[in-house]
């Protein structure tokens, strides 16, 4: 059975969690409570809640480590519930809170276990941990006969990533795996996950609290009340511009509309235009530039119109040439967030943040006026009955 | 880090190591001296009998026979049976074998080697070897519980979501990790039997105790000393294999 759902390598897919419900043995409430959810194949569909809400019972629901007490589970066509567990789980991979590698095990033995299992010879085994290594951005011949305890925490991570990935299954099952690394390293890890994401398109199930977290990596985000009720399924930036209810916004937080500006992309926003003088220009040409604008600085390109550096009115009075009156600049790129691009308004005395488009060239600015502009916008699309997801 | 093994678990720290290169030295020290001792002087008839190369090294490698059987029975029984009470199926077994275990070992083990002897009627090796068996259960039994409960549940959990069958889990990662406290408790259950053994000539089974029996029966201190010298020194010499086999045998993702 296992032979069919890897007979797609490399591609999702689809998960139905049909009026799924788990009691524990002794327990007066079910920990799952008659949930259904539809999960596309190759999205990343986030699992956030409160502790204790069941997220994490209902993600191990879909490879049987919790067997659900009533419901159905589909897998692409097959029904999970009438797989050998065993056999289910090696083709759905499986990655946990700070690894769970096995200390007597090489990163080799670690990563190589599951086509192990699944009786692979060991040329191809061999070669399936190199190239997994390498995909996770470690390098095989120094890390693959080292064990556990000789990598750090981030570096166990990805161990863990490519172990879950070793035997190229559809469905990948993700339990808060970034939860214990230090936020740095959690960032740059969940950068990698979306750059493998963006070639492997796996269906991957993503449990974790941090609703950042969720917001970052989710295609997808089904927000979690008490006994798995889903309280909102539906995509970051619906979410975040519309909770569909006070709960919701309680676990939003009141960082809302800054994590809205995470979403979108300096490209996707209309620039302001500012002007612009070269950097051969000469003073009087900048004065009368400054003189027809109603700005007091502006923006200073070099031979290849790549905005460089920025120079105010009030230097010009004093300076002999344009040189001595520029200062440094910093930009944004069109591929900058949002939130990037406050960052650098709020850091530049000017209050603008600078973008370079293709080729680095100067493209224009972004201002709090654009900033402001977007997320109003995104919220009365979101308000709209036939309000998109962009 | 809770992927490496609680910090508690036994490891072969320098100190351990020096003690493995010194042990031994002591031991052929020792044990030439107490020989060379012995055998250099002039002995009675009645010494000589005791005393010759013949039976000492006789003696000697019944001993070391008693000490073996007695560490492959409770291999043989304290692992499996440490098995079984930590499966999820047989815990309220557990209450009960420890049980035995604790009774086995808080009995005096001269009173089992009489107690069975009573019971058969019958002496020799297996009468000597069974009741020390008993004797030395409980460090390998303890250890191989205490071993599998500290494999952390969140492994296990990662073992299990991978798509290991139990008993793949038990084999590739439970025992490999329960593996340097099993060592541990291998070696003082050896320490344990080598010591008892002196007592089996009791039931006939032989043993360096004849040469300790024989010397404070005949008021022979010669015979006495050489006797307990040698058992000391046996006891050094397994326990110096014990800690070899630590050395040896813990998984090297664990040091």
């Amino acid at each position: 059975m296992t032979e069919q759902l890897e007979s797609q390598p490399s591609s999702g897919a689809q998960i139905v969690l049909d009026h799924v419900s788990k009691v524990y043995p002794g327990a007066k409430q079910p920990a799952v409570d008659d949930t259904s959810l539809d999960i596309p194949a190759g999205e990343i569909v986030i699992f956030v809640g409160p502790s204790g809400c069941g997220k994490t019972t209902m993600m191990r629901m879909i490879n049987r480590l919790s067997e659900p007490t009533s419901g159905r589970i589909l897998i692409g066509d097959k029904d999970a519930l009438s797989i050998k567990p065993t056999e289910l789980r090696r083709s759905i991979g499986y990655a946990i809170q700070q690894a769970g590698l096995f200390p007597h095990m090489t990163i080799r033995q670690n990563v190589g276990l599951v086509p192990g299992l699944l009786r692979w010879d060991r040329k191809k085994i061999a070669d399936r941990v190199d190239e997994l290594l390498d995909l996770v951005g470690l390098d095989p011949g120094q890390y693959a006969d080292r064990y556990p305890r000789q990598l750090s925490g981030g570096q166990q991570q990805r161990v863990g990533v490519a172990r879950a990935l070793a035997a190229d299954p559809p469905v990948l099952l993700m339990d808060e795996p970034f939860g214990a690394v230090d936020p740095i390293t959690r960032s740059t890890l969940q950068d990698e996950l979306l750059r493998l994401q963006s070639d492997l398109r796996k269906t991957i199930v993503f449990v974790t609290h941090d609703f950042g977290e969720a917001v970052k990596l989710g295609d997808r985000i089904a927000v979690l009340g008490q006994q798995s009720k889903v309280l909102q399924y539906d995509t970051p930036q619906a979410i975040l511009a519309n909770p569909a209810d006070d709960t919701v916004a309680g676990f939003v937080g009141s960082g809302a509309s800054l994590r809205q500006l995470s979403l979108v992309r300096v490209k996707d926003v209309d620039l302001r235009p500012h002007p612009a003088v070269h950097r051969t220009d000469s003073l009087e040409s900048v004065r009368n530039v400054l003189a027809g604008s109603e700005y007091d600085w502006v923006v200073v390109v070099d031979d290849r119109d790549r905005p460089v550096n920025w120079v105010r009115e009030s230097r010009l009075r004093h300076s002999q040439t344009l040189a001595d009156a520029l200062e440094p600049l910093d930009v944004v790129s069109t591929q900058s967030t949002l939130e990037d691009a406050l960052e650098a308004i709020l850091a530049e005395q000017h209050a603008s943040a600078v973008v370079s488009g293709p080729g680095s060239k100067y493209a224009g600015v972004v201002t709090l006026d654009t900033l402001i502009d977007t997320i109003t916008r995104l919220r009365s699309e979101a308000e709209a009955p036939d309000g998109d997801e962009s | 880090m809770t992927t490496a093994v609680d910090s508690t678990a036994p490891k072969t720290t320098g100190a351990e190591r020096l003690r493995l290169l010194i042990q031994p030295a002591l031991v052929l020290v020792v044990g030439a001296a107490v020989i060379f001792w012995a055998f250099d002087r002039d002995l009675t008839a009645t010494q000589q009998e005791n005393i010759n190369v013949g039976n000492v090294s006789a003696l000697i490698w019944q001993h070391l026979l008693i000490t073996f059987a007695v560490t492959a029975i409770v291999l043989a029984v304290g692992i499996p049976l440490g098995i079984l009470v930590t499966r999820p199926g047989a815990r309220v077994l557990r209450p009960f074998i420890v049980g035995i275990a604790n009774i086995g070992q808080a009995a005096p083990a001269i009173g089992l080697l009489v107690l069975l002897f009573l019971w058969t009627a019958k002496t020799g090796f297996w009468i000597g070897v069974l009741p020390i068996a008993l004797y030395s259960l409980l460090p390998v039994l303890a250890s191989t519980i205490l071993g599998l409960d500290q494999v952390d549940r969140s492994l296990m959990d990662a073992g299990r979501g991978q798509g290991m069958a139990r008993s793949a889990l038990l084999f590739r990662v439970e025992l490999p990790l329960a593996i340097p406290y099993i060592l541990a408790g291998l070696r003082t259950s050896l320490v344990i039997a080598v010591g008892t053994a002196t007592l089996s000539f009791l039931v006939n089974a032989g043993g360096l105790g004849i040469l300790i029996d024989t010397g404070y029966k005949l008021q022979d201190n010669v015979t006495l000393i050489l006797g307990s010298v040698l058992a000391v020194c046996l006891a050094l010499l397994v326990d110096w294999f014990g800690g070899l086999a630590e050395f040896f045998f813990n998984p090297k993702g664990l040091r």
